[in-house]
Parts: C-alpha cells; structure tokens; sequence
C-alpha cells in the first residue's frame, strides 16, 4: 500500500512536508539558531521596530527581538501536537456518535444526534472559554476542550453519510447472512466512511490550529511564552501592515502543514478504494 | 452484408454512413461503435438490438451530440437529416436539431424529470425552448401533449410534482417533453425497461399510436426482443458495438442467419413454450413434492403474513396514511420445491420476501423447517438464517465493493463459525466452482466482474451455509437474456442436485413459467390466485392473472400487435387511509390446490 501511495507525485509532497515539520519538531533543540525566548537587543531597530529577515535572523525577528525562526520551530511542537491530537480526538468522537446514531437509528439515534445539536447550537468558542476556565490551561488541557469542541461537525457529517449506506443492498444481504452490528459497521460501513473521515480529518488540522490560536489569543490557550504557529500570529497581528513577514510567515506555515495533510489523504483515500484503482 | 431496403422509393429520413464512437479508458482508446450504418424511413421504426455493452446508447447519444465528454468521442462517420450532417454540426446549431428535429425518452423516467419542478414547468419549459409563445398558449399546449400522451385530469398533472406520479405516468410526460417540439426522430432508449409489464404494454401501444398520428420515425433501443417484435419495422441486431445482423423484423425473425441472433432469440424465454409439462424446465425426472403431497413438512410455512408501514407526516411526524405492503397471505413451500410469487412493483412480493428472513417487522405467523421466526433478532435469528439465505436483484449492489470475492464468499461462513483456516479456504473454492467461476478469482474486487459473475458469487455467497431454502429476489432481472437462462440453469441444476427450495420471486413470466412448481400471483399486497405453473399458465382464471400473461411482450412479430387503451389507469396505490381495515373474501378452490380469491 505505502509503495502504491508513493507513486503518487502530490502524496510525496505532501509526505515531504510533514517529515519536515515532524522532525523540526523533535529535533528542535538542536537545530534552532536561538532560544525562542530571548529578546535580543540587536533584534530590534533604533525605533523599536522588528526586523525583517536578514542574514542574522533569517525569518526576521518579532516585536520583542525574539527569533522568529527558533519561534517557529519550537510552535511546531505545540501546533503538531494540538493539530494530530485534538483533531485525532474530534475525528474518534465525531466519527463513533455518527455511525451509531445513523446505524441504530430509534432512541440512540435520538439522544446521541439532539445531544450534537445542542452543542451545535451552542457557540463553540463560549464552550472552549467555559471549558478552559474550569480546568487550568496546559498543553493537553487545551487539545481536549478543542476535541470536545470540534468533533459536532464530523459527527453530523458521519450521521447522513451512515444513514445513506446503510439503506444500501449490500449492508442488507449483510443482515441476511446473519452479521451482528459489529461487522456491519466496522467492516462494511465503516470502509466506505473512510474518504469523507480522512477528508474532514486533514481539513480539521488547520482549524484546530486556528482555534488554538484564538485561545491563545484570549489567553485561555497555550500558555506564553510558549510559541504555537497560531499565537505567533496573533501576538504580531497589530504590527501587519509596518511587518507583514510576522504573520505571513507562521500563516505559511500552516497552510503548508494543512495542504500536506490534505495532500496525504486525498492519496489515501484513493489507496484505499479498490474501485479506483488504475485511475487517478 | 447487403442492407435490405424497405422500399427503395421512399428517401430516408436520416442516413448514417459509417459511425464510429471511441472511449478513453486507462488502457487507451477503445472502439464501442464499430462502422455502423442504417437508414430511417419516415415513419417507420427501427430497433437496435443488443445486450449491455453491445453500443446501443452509445449510438444514440451520438446522434443527439451528447456523448459524456471528453471520455467519449465520435471517431468517424456522418448522420445527414435534411442535407445537414448532425455528428458535425456546431454546438449552436445542433441545439436547433435537439428537440425541434430529434426527440429522446430515456430509461428511467425518475432521472430524467427534475425532482423539484412541477410536471407543467417542466413541460413548458420544453415546449418554450426553441422562442416564447404566450403564457396562455403555452398553458393550452401542455394541455394538450398531457391528453395526447393519454394522462387522466391533464389540467390537475400540471401542478403535480414527478414523485407524486406513478413510473407509468412519469414516462408518459417525458415522451410528452420529446414531443413537445414536435419532432420527426424520436430516440427512445429502453423506454419501457423501468416499468411494469403491465404498463410497458400501454406504453409501447402508446407509441405506436403517437407515430401513426404524427408520422414521426422511431429508433428504439432495446434488449428486449419481445419489445422488438412488438415495434419494430426494421431491426439491427448490434455485438460489442458491430451490427451483426440487420433485416426487417419478419425476416429476422423468421429467419435469422448470424450466430449470435439465433443465439439471442433462442435465450428468450417464451410464454407458453412449456405448456404441457408438469415440472420446471431443467428438472430432473425426480419425484417432486408437488401440491397433492403427503404428510411430509413443508420447508416454510406461512400464515397470514401482514407487513404495513406507517407513513408520517406533519410537524410532529405522526403516522398519517398507512402503506398495506402485505395484507395476510399464507403459503407453504414444501421441499425440493420451487413456489414463484409473480406481481408488479409495489404488490408486495420483496417485502413478503424480507420478512422471511426477519429484516422487516412484520405480523402472522412464519415457520422454517417447523421452527417459528417471530421476534427473533440477532443471535437468535443466526440459527434460522443458516436455513434460510437470500440472493437479491442487483448483484452489484449487495456485494461490498471494497471487499474481495474470496473474503465476501466466506463471510457467511465466519459469522455463523462454521469454517476456519484451510477448511474455509477449500469450502471457498468449492463454492466458486460450483457457480462456475475460477478459484483464482478470489482476489479480485466485485467491479471487475460482469454482471451475470457477480450474481454468481452472490449464489455462492447463499449457498456457502447450504440452506434448504434460498429467497431469490429478482435475481435475474438485472442480467441480459443469456446470461438469465444460464443462471436459471444453474439454480436449478442446484436444486435437483441438493433437493433446496426456492422462493423466487420475479415480474417476469416467461421466466416464472421455466422455473416454478407452483406460482403464487400478487395484486396490492395480496395473493389473488394460487396453483400449479401448469394451472395458472394454462388455465387462469383471475382476471389479474390474465392480464398479466397477456402484457408480456411475445417475440413474435406475426402475432398481432397489442390494441391502444386510452387512457389506461396504472396500478392504484396501496397507501391507505389510517382508519383502513381490509376485508378477507374467502378463496375458491378450484381443486388440485389451485386457488382463486376475489380480491
């Protein structure tokens, strides 16, 4: 499967990238240039203002003399970390209450999809605020209220897709086997879940990265000094139009990281139908 | 090959010299027509014959320029209509050619109306394609296509949206779109494929009267060589996109001269031809347990089957009309017995059919092999589904598509843990003999079968826990002929080999005359007469029962063509009001276990 995976071109990119920032990420100790935390004099101009990149610092330096850089790769850790498992989180969550719900339909499917209704309803980012105010903010803190946060839409997006191939011919000639609800739903229905969970699931990356910048921002999120991609941004927003580098660079950055996910399981997906094969 | 010429005087109408259509595949491109060249005569109607890939509709999208683009393309070849080559012109003037010259009806009539606009936008639409008349006058027209087309309250069926419609009515609106413009050409592609034979009869009758009022030319694309005795002036028998054979229907017929029309015609089941015999066609010369049986027990018994659903509506979606699927019948099916329930769409004959292996609520009383079904679910149900397996109408459909062959063949067998290891591996292969495919098909994927192979694996999946009774749900009617009457063959051969019974299920019956002991006819839910094939064939006596025998199309071009019923009504609808309660009028036995109720 890996070897058929790779003969796509876009799926290496997208592979590529994510090495890179994975192993960034691990090995960011020993690679940055600088500590992220410190505020060098010589990183600011007589005025005060941030530099932009030069060959000092090669990605520039952010309001308070820090590298932006060292910044970066450290923010690296924090938005992987936030983005694989905060998301992995919404996706298991999402995708389990939408199979059941849609599967079992009857009163399951009436608690479970009028309980992702009301917290559709309700404004996710009050939820984050409430949810990150009862417990203290920390990394994995923060990855959990985003899971809890971000699973509603999968889980209703699951729902319709379960209802409608579980009205199909083959999940019937399943029960007329005799095969119990578990086969049916991981080894028939779940299969054909795959591209839209793996679609959702590399999308989910990039939004999650963005909220946790918004909690940052709101300072419920990663705590600073700690750089994630997404409070890099909103520390430096203000500065947009004197030192645009600030925010297009860490923007960059994630949009890469979400296009190679997307990149990735656009070439799983196709991997995994069997009907798709010789095509591409 | 010489064309024949109907009548060298009359001109064609149009005149296609040499068309051929290619198709990009991974494998490069790949010739689905071949060099095909006909005449159409005004008038007068020509078939292209042929089963599934044979490159019928791929002949008729050319001719309307509507080929699926880029996939597919016209390679070569010229179609000229009034002096104008149709496969040449440009987008902008084939759009005059589309509708106002050149009509099409296609397969099925639900796809090809749009859900969300009423019959009388859609009919406007299609009359206001070509300049705008008047509101009023375009009002008057659409009236006035709806009567042609013989629709009942033409003024009501205006307002009306295509799901309120039955399939009969549906694709009486879309011939009335073809025909709005009044074209000469109309292209219909499998009109009747979708319908009701009862209904297809009205339909083709329908057509041939339209044509006769309106001197329109006909090119009918069909697989069904009834369809074509019943229409056809001409026919071109087509063969992996060639023309194998063209002649006027008589001759073809009578005398068919290549291979593959002899091959095909003789595939076509023919009502009748078994009259006389006692026992389905492949039987062997074994002792059948028939209606005059003994004491012995029957393999399924069932009393007063009732299966109704609750249709809910309103803001509260509380039930408000209630659908009579199934309304007390009782049958037994006794062993090494083949019992054929025969209906149309909507009789209730699939949902008895699910009911028997409990994947419907439903009430009364069913028994399998003297262990009765009510209430069980799940792990109590296993016991009883080893006795009892299903094959369904689209083998596509109810095979996984993501899982292989050899895994589907042997699902049955791990659920109910019956196999294990090598043994399950060997019992695989041995029920993919038995069906006739190559053991080292196991790894491949369901699509890359043909149709008739994929309603062999899901025989094999069936047979995998050797039932004694298999429900056959339609299960040829999605195959082209040939391949029907090799998988008739094979469930019988089955049969008379392990003595298993069937319950087939079928609209078809020239296919029900070949493989059933009894046969049991279903009208709205209820059974309305019951016997022996040879006394419900032979001797029918509902008038239900009649008329559908005489619906069904006879590949016989000398027998004389079905009459036009103006405006015939399609089956009523067995959606009831909730207060609705059937009444049971007691059947009559005509002896010999041939029942008559007088529904």
């Amino acid at each position: 499967m890996l070897a058929r995976l790779l003969r796509r071109p876009l799926a290496i990119i997208g592979f590529a990238i994510i090495v890179v920032v994975v192993s960034a990420a691990a090995l960011a100790p020993w690679i940055v240039p600088y500590d992220p935390h410190e505020q060098f004099f010589e990183g600011l101009t007589i005025e005060g203002a941030p530099l932009p990149p030069n060959s000092q610092f090669w990605l520039g330096t952010d309001l308070v003399g820090r590298d932006l850089l060292s910044r970066l790769i450290y923010g690296a850790r924090t938005s992987l970390i936030i983005g694989v498992v905060a998301n992995g989180i919404a996706v298991l969550i999402g995708s389990l209450v939408g199979i059941a719900a849609g599967y079992f339909r009857g009163w399951v499917d009436t608690v479970l999809m009028r309980f992702t209704d009301l917290m559709m309803a309700f404004p996710a980012l009050l939820l984050a605020i409430v949810l990150a105010a009862i417990f203290t903010p920390s990394l994995w803190i923060v990855a959990m209220v985003i899971a809890m946060v971000n699973w509603v839409q999968i889980a209703r997006v699951v729902y319709t897709e379960t209802r409608s191939i579980a009205e199909r011919d083959f999940v019937t000639a399943e029960r007329a086997l005799g095969a119990g609800a578990g086969r049916i739903l991981f080894r028939h229905i779940l299969p054909h879940l795959l591209s839209t969970i793996i679609v959702w699931a590399t999308l989910g990356i990039a939004t999650t990265v963005l909220l946790e910048a918004t909690l940052s921002f709101l300072g419920i999120g990663v705590q600073p000094p700690i750089p994630s991609w997404g409070n890099i941004i909103f520390e430096n927003q203000t500065y947009f139009t004197s030192a645009p580098w600030l925010v297009f660079i860490p923007g960059a950055a994630i949009l890469a990281l979400a296009l190679a996910f997307n990149l990735v399981g656009d070439a799983l997906r196709d991997v995994l139908d069997p009907t798709q094969q010789g095509r591409h | 090959m010489t064309l024949p010429r109907l009548c060298p005087m009359t001109l064609p109408l149009l005149s296609v010299n040499d068309l051929s259509v290619q198709v990009a595949t991974p494998t490069g491109p790949k010739v689905v027509v071949e060099r095909l060249s006909f005449d159409l005569l005004p008038g007068k109607t020509l078939c292209l014959a042929g089963e599934s890939g044979s490159g019928k509709s791929m002949t008729a999208l050319s001719l309307m320029q509507l080929l699926p683009k880029p996939t597919a393309r016209i390679a070569d070849g010229s179609a000229i209509l009034d002096g104008d080559d149709i496969l040449a012109l440009p987008e902008a003037r084939m759009r005059q050619v589309r509708g106002r010259k050149i009509g099409m009806i296609f397969q099925e009539p639900m796809t090809s109306l749009n859900p969300v606009m009423t019959v009388g936008a859609q009919l406007v639409g299609a009359i206001t394609a070509h300049g705008s008349r008047g509101r009023r006058a375009s009002h008057a027209r659409a009236v006035e296509l709806l009567d042609q087309v013989q629709i009942p309250e033409p003024e009501r069926r205006l307002g009306q949206y295509p799901h309120e419609l039955s399939g009969g009515l549906r694709q009486r609106i879309v011939i009335a779109m073809a025909l709005a413009q009044n074209p000469r050409i109309l292209i219909a592609d499998e009109p009747t494929t979708a319908l009701d034979v009862t209904v297809q009869a009205q339909i083709l009758a329908l057509i041939r009267k339209l044509q006769a009022d309106h001197g329109i030319s006909v090119i009918m694309i069909t697989h069904d060589m009834g369809v074509v005795a019943e229409m056809a002036d001409e026919v071109l028998v087509m063969k992996h996109g060639r023309t194998v054979e063209h002649a006027t229907t008589k001759d073809l017929f009578a005398r068919p001269e290549d291979a593959y029309t002899k091959e095909l015609l003789s595939a076509v089941p023919r009502l009748g031809e078994m009259a006389g015999s006692e026992i389905p066609k492949r039987a062997a010369g074994r002792a059948v347990a028939g209606s005059s049986s003994d004491a012995e027990q029957p393999m399924l018994e069932v009393k007063n089957l009732t299966v109704r659903f609750d249709i809910k509506g309103g803001i509260l979606q509380r039930p408000v009309k209630r659908l009579h699927a199934v309304e007390g019948i009782s049958f037994d099916v006794l062993k090494g017995e083949t019992l054929s329930l025969v209906g149309e769409s909507g009789c209730g004959k699939s949902t008895t059919g699910k009911a028997l292996l409990n994947l419907l609520p439903w009430a009364g009383e069913i028994r399998v092999n003297g262990r009765s079904t009510r209430g069980l679910r799940g792990s109590t149900m296993r016991p009883i589904l080893r006795d009892v397996q299903m094959i369904f109408q689209d083998p596509y459909a109810s095979l996984d598509p993501r899982m292989r062959v050899g895994d589907l063949v042997a699902e049955p067998l791990a659920i109910h843990g019956l196999a294990t290891g090598s043994a399950l591996r060997d019992r695989v292969e041995y029920l993919l003999k038995r069906v006739g495919l190559s053991p080292e098909q196991m790894k491949r994927y369901p699509h890359e079968f043909s149709g008739g192979q994929r309603q062999r694996i899901c025989i094999a999946r069936a047979l995998s826990l050797s039932p004694k009774l298999i429900v056959a749900d339609e299960s040829v009617a999605a195959l082209d002929v040939s391949i029907q009457a090799q998988v008739l063959d094979l469930l019988q051969d089955i049969q008379d080999e392990t003595g298993i019974s069937y319950l087939f299920i079928s609209h078809d019956m020239a296919v029900v005359e070949q493989i059933s002991h009894r046969v049991a006819v279903m009208y709205m839910g209820r059974f309305v007469e019951m016997g022996t094939r040879r006394q419900i064939f032979e001797n029918p006596q509902h008038p239900y029962t009649k008329k559908l025998m005489a619906a069904v199309p006879v590949a016989d071009p000398t027998r004389p063509r079905r009459d036009f019923v103006p405006k015939a009504e399609d089956l009523p609808s067995p959606v009831r009001p909730l207060d609705y309660t059937p009444s049971f009028p007691p059947a009559s036995d005509l002896g010999g276990g041939h029942l008559v109720w007088n529904v």
